[in-house]
């Protein structure tokens, strides 16, 4: 009996299992941390449901979470920062120019490409020499610009800046970007297979992390851009508001905690909407005869191209679609941060670790994929504390000085990279449907 | 006459030497990763960290050897320190694949779940390592740092541009050289190496020949943890110990396995070089080499650089892309399953 | 022999043979059951009822890694030689299980196949089909067994390269290998055959010498073309 009470009300149970440790967090350590772990599990959660619209869907295995992330993030710099005119009048110019012979170049190349594909010998070639003409070009105009942009009060700005937009904008103008990247990649990568797939995603997702790393005309690389303007109120005018010292004093909270909480609540209430909008979105398209399609796609792709479906242009659009929902999920990442790191951006740890969020949550579920992601964000913070305290209270009948529980306590760190790794290899060989399986539909 | 000699041995000095070294090193860790791709046919994103573990105990023997004062000045004492190191990785390999991997392979899963599975094992080792010796940078290079040194090679040649021979240079050339002759003699001359290579041929016809599977996945993982031990403690030594670089080391090891042809072990040493090479050549700054072969008198403003020395490590990437789009098979046609 | 692939049944009580010595066809339409007859035998497939009997032993629990130790061959009709690796080690794997000295059975296949011998040192992907199939057929060879088994080993070949590779099978079966051999050639085949076996959907049709099958009117109009 119990058994199959479990299984039907198994996503509800699971959620609530998750709210409760949320709480648990909450009464223990702080609200305030329950609530930032809160609001990053909700973006985490948003990325693993991109990834599982691409995995789920297509089958696709795009390892490159980080790259559309970084470029959301980017977005989000170049919608709501303040231009730097001084910064355009020295070296606009020679930025487009320089931007002008990239889209030449490729544009040349696209073009020609159909005409030449015959020629096997040579079409490579040819592409080659184009690209370095295009790129000897760039140089050329490109470099002095960077250099008189760079130069212009560099420990202030150094870069073009943005268009001074609401920061909002640039949450769908991150998924855009990413979408459009997306859309390139997809058509020279796509029909590569899957794991051979999860290498070209990831290489590029490096290099795009790479070069905003290191364009600082563009993203000030790694001198960060600060300061980001906000869609929520800042804790200081919060502070001063006549209203909020009231609420403040009914709640019997102090002032600062109080205005940190709220700013806090207004972020998770803003990721909630986008959630369940895009939660809404990402269910009506699976029920809908498109899902179907794609479902049948994924699981026969032969017999689906046989009867004609576009396997090819189908695949693209999930990745499309998916990718820009990461973009959107990293462009609110670093509206919660409030800054632009690109120094942050770890390919090798995060994208893996999205992907533990899908698989552990039930892969092909969004649902599942949300789980995931809640579950996996928390651990993977909460392993630190909770292992400290574990081996705290193991160690303690060592000696306080002893340099064994020293180097455990140090340790405790690394205990999470451990855990999520056995957890993964647990979850993959009694568990491989995840934690909420993909419900059959007929 | 001079100038050339001078533009020669500044090349030699800070690409040829420094791209053998880096390639021996890549073309050791990706011959670990195009065996496991050919005979067990799954891409091991564990690998990285199997070098880190590797280097990791030969790390700590050779602080044991250290601490009762063995040494074999002038080489490194890290050295005599592989072969535990080696023996240790070996059963923890072996261990990793008798409790992970085999459940898998009894299920015939497909390449990508192996490929899933083998980032768990990268999440576990690499706790694991930062857990037993800390994250931190290890330095364990003792014996002489230099076989030859720039100011000695100016005095004896007379030339402006001095070469020289780092020890750990020389070790991993010289050792890289070794192994790679090892296996191949392994490989082509043994009964056991060529029964390998027909199980990674065909794996059907390879079975109905009386090859026994469970002793080539023996011999495959003994060969893989023997090469990562050493490719990971070369590279310890060269540059540092420092547990996150293996992690980062994994997509250029990947680059040579497939740039050179996946499965394939010839593919991987030349993949190796190919990768290491084009780094440093696309990221080297020319101006002096120009200066010096140029006619007397012209002046060069830029550095000469085609791209900028952050973006070494993207070169590999970019060249990986380009073979996955262009020729995924790679250069010597290995596996595309 | 009763068993197919799955839940459904391919042979439905067939039986085939071959004694030492002797070259047994079996032929039939697509979908017979012609291969699956054969990799039935070989232990390649599990069977439902029935037995394969050797030498007078019940092999029919054997695995085919051990069937080949009792002295069973088989060349399978793809992917039946190692194209990485060179004609001399592709014999050399034929003869993996073996511990004694091979090289009689090297030069026994290279007196059988000479051009193998002229290119022993290439990679057997880089030969022509026929060639290859010869290596397929030395590479069963090299265990010395007493039945060899050939899954339509003239498939996709040209009719001259058909012909030399029968002549190459009636001269093994000479030195008193006895030959087992599923083919799509019908015609070619029986005129070779000691034995023949026709198949039609998994059921034994008919049953005789070669040259009795290749006389029989039925036979001929339904599958030779008259």
């Amino acid at each position: 009996m119990k058994a199959s009470f479990f299984q039907k009300h198994r996503s509800v149970l699971l959620f609530s299992f998750m709210g409760t440790l949320l709480i648990l967090v909450g009464v223990f350590q702080s609200w305030s941390v329950a609530l930032t772990i809160f609001n990053l599990c909700l973006v985490s959660a948003i990325m693993a449901l991109g990834v599982n619209i691409q995995w789920g869907y297509a089958g696709l295995f795009n390892v490159g979470v980080m790259g559309f992330a970084a470029l959301g993030g980017l977005a989000s710099v170049l919608i709501s920062m303040p231009r730097v005119d001084e910064a355009w009048k020295a070296g606009g110019f020679g930025i487009l120019a320089g931007f002008l012979i990239i889209v030449t170049t490729v544009m040349t190349c696209l073009i020609i490409w159909p005409k030449i594909k015959k020629n096997k010998r040579w079409r490579y070639w040819i592409i080659f020499i184009l690209v370095i003409l295009g790129y000897s070009g760039l140089r050329i105009f490109f470099d002095p610009g960077v250099r008189a942009i760079e130069d212009v009060n560099p420990s202030v700005t150094g870069y073009l800046g943005g268009l001074g937009l609401p920061i909002l904008v640039a949450w769908p103008v991150g998924g855009i970007l990413a979408a459009g990247v997306a859309f390139v990649i997809g058509k020279v990568a796509l029909g590569l297979r899957s794991d051979y797939l999860a290498i070209a995603t990831l290489g590029i997702s490096e290099i795009i992390i790479i070069i905003i790393k290191n364009e600082e005309w563009l993203t000030r690389g790694v001198k960060n851009v600060n300061g980001l303007p906000r869609p929520v109120p800042y804790e200081v005018d919060l502070q001063q508001a006549a209203w909020f010292q009231d609420w403040a004093l009914f709640l019997d909270l102090p002032l600062d905690d109080a205005s940190s909480l709220l700013v806090k609540v207004c972020y998770a209430l803003l990721f909630i909407v986008v959630i369940a909008v895009l939660l809404w979105l990402s269910e009506t398209a699976l029920r809908s005869p498109w899902g179907r399609m794609m479902r049948a796609i994924r699981d026969n792709e032969v017999a689906a191209g046989a009867m004609g479906k576009n396997v090819t242009w189908q695949h693209l659009r999930v990745f499309v679609i998916g990718s820009a929902v990461i973009g959107m999920a990293g462009a609110m990442l670093t509206t919660l941060d409030g800054q632009f790191t690109p120094v942050g951006y770890q390919p090798l740890r995060f994208t893996f670790l999205i992907w533990v969020m899908v698989i552990i949550g039930g892969s092909g579920n969004n649902w599942g994929a949300i789980l995931g992601g809640f579950f996996i964000w928390f651990f993977w913070i909460e392993a630190e504390p909770i292992g400290l305290w574990i081996i705290a209270h193991l160690t303690s009948s060592m000696e306080p000085a002893s340099p064994i529980r020293a180097h455990l306590l140090e340790g405790a760190a690394h205990m999470r990279l451990m855990t999520v790794g056995i957890i993964l290899l647990v979850t993959l060989r009694y568990a491989p449907e995840g934690l909420i399986p993909e419900k059959k539909r007929m | 006459m001079t100038d050339l000699l001078n533009a020669i041995v500044l090349l030699s000095n800070f690409l040829i030497i420094p791209g053998l070294t880096y390639g021996s090193q890549l073309a050791l860790g990706a011959l670990g990763v195009t065996l496991v791709y050919g005979v067990l046919r799954f891409s091991n994103f564990g690998h990285g960290e199997t070098m880190s573990f590797g280097a990791m105990v030969t790390i700590l023997t050779t602080w044991g050897l250290q601490s009762i004062g063995v040494s074999i000045h002038p080489l490194p004492t890290a050295l005599i320190a592989i072969p535990v190191g080696i023996i240790v990785t070996i059963f923890f390999t072996l261990l990793i694949d008798q409790t992970v991997y085999k459940y898998h392979r009894t299920r015939k899963a497909n390449p990508v779940t192996f490929l899933i599975v083998s980032i768990g094992v990268m999440f576990f080792m690499g706790g694991l390592i930062r857990f037993i010796i800390g994250p931190g940078d290890q330095i364990f290079f003792d014996g002489t740092r230099f076989i030859l040194k720039a100011k000695e090679f100016k005095e004896l040649t007379g030339l402006d541009e001095g070469l020289s021979l780092k020890m750990t240079q020389g070790v991993t050339i010289i050792t890289a050289i070794i192994i790679v002759a090892g296996l191949f003699w392994f490989l082509n001359h043994t009964r056991t190496g060529k029964s390998m290579r027909a199980y990674s041929d065909n794996e059907n016809l390879a079975l109905l020949s009386g090859i026994n599977p469970r002793k080539v996945v023996l011999v495959t993982w003994i060969l893989v943890a023997t090469l990562a031990t050493i490719a990971g403690t070369l590279y310890g030594l060269d540059k540092s110990f420092k547990p996150f670089v293996y992690m980062q080391l994994l997509l250029p090891i990947f680059a040579s396995a497939i740039v050179g042809g996946v499965g394939n072990p010839v593919g991987a040493i030349v993949g190796g070089y190919v990768i290491a090479f084009s780094e440093l050549i696309m990221t080297f700054a020319y101006k002096k080499v120009v200066l010096y072969l140029a006619p007397e008198g012209t002046t060069v403003d830029s550095l000469i650089q085609l791209l900028g020395t952050n973006y070494k490590i993207a070169v590999s990437f970019i060249i990986l892309v380009i073979v996955l789009i262009i020729r995924p098979t790679g250069i010597f046609q290995g596996k595309t399953l | 022999m009763t068993g197919g692939y799955g839940a459904a049944d391919i042979l439905h009580d067939c039986t085939i043979g071959v004694e030492k010595g002797q070259i047994a066809v079996v032929v039939g339409p697509n979908g017979a059951g012609k291969s699956t007859a054969m990799k039935a035998v070989f232990g390649m497939l599990p069977l439902r009822s029935g037995q394969v009997i050797f030498n007078g032993e019940d092999v029919t629990q054997l695995k085919p890694e051990d069937r080949v130790l009792r002295g069973m061959s088989f060349v399978p009709q793809n992917q039946n030689v190692f194209t990485s690796m060179s004609v001399e080690e592709n014999l050399e794997m034929g003869a993996f299980i073996r511990t004694d000295d091979i090289t009689d059975s090297l030069n026994q296949v290279y007196d059988l196949f000479p051009v193998l011998k002229e290119k022993r040192k290439q990679p057997a992907g880089q030969l022509s089909g026929g060639q290859r199939q010869q290596v397929a057929v030395g590479r069963a060879l090299m265990t010395q067994p007493k039945v060899l088994m050939l899954d339509e080993p003239t498939a996709g070949v040209s009719p001259i390269v058909m012909d030399e590779l029968f002549d190459r099978i009636i001269e093994i079966a000479r030195m008193g290998v006895a030959i087992l051999m599923v083919e799509q050639n019908a015609k070619q085949a029986l005129e070779i055959a000691d034995k023949g076996f026709v198949l039609v959907q998994g059921h034994n049709k008919f049953t005789n010498s070669g040259k009795a099958l290749l006389a029989n009117q039925e036979v001929r109009r339904a599958f030779l073309g008259g």
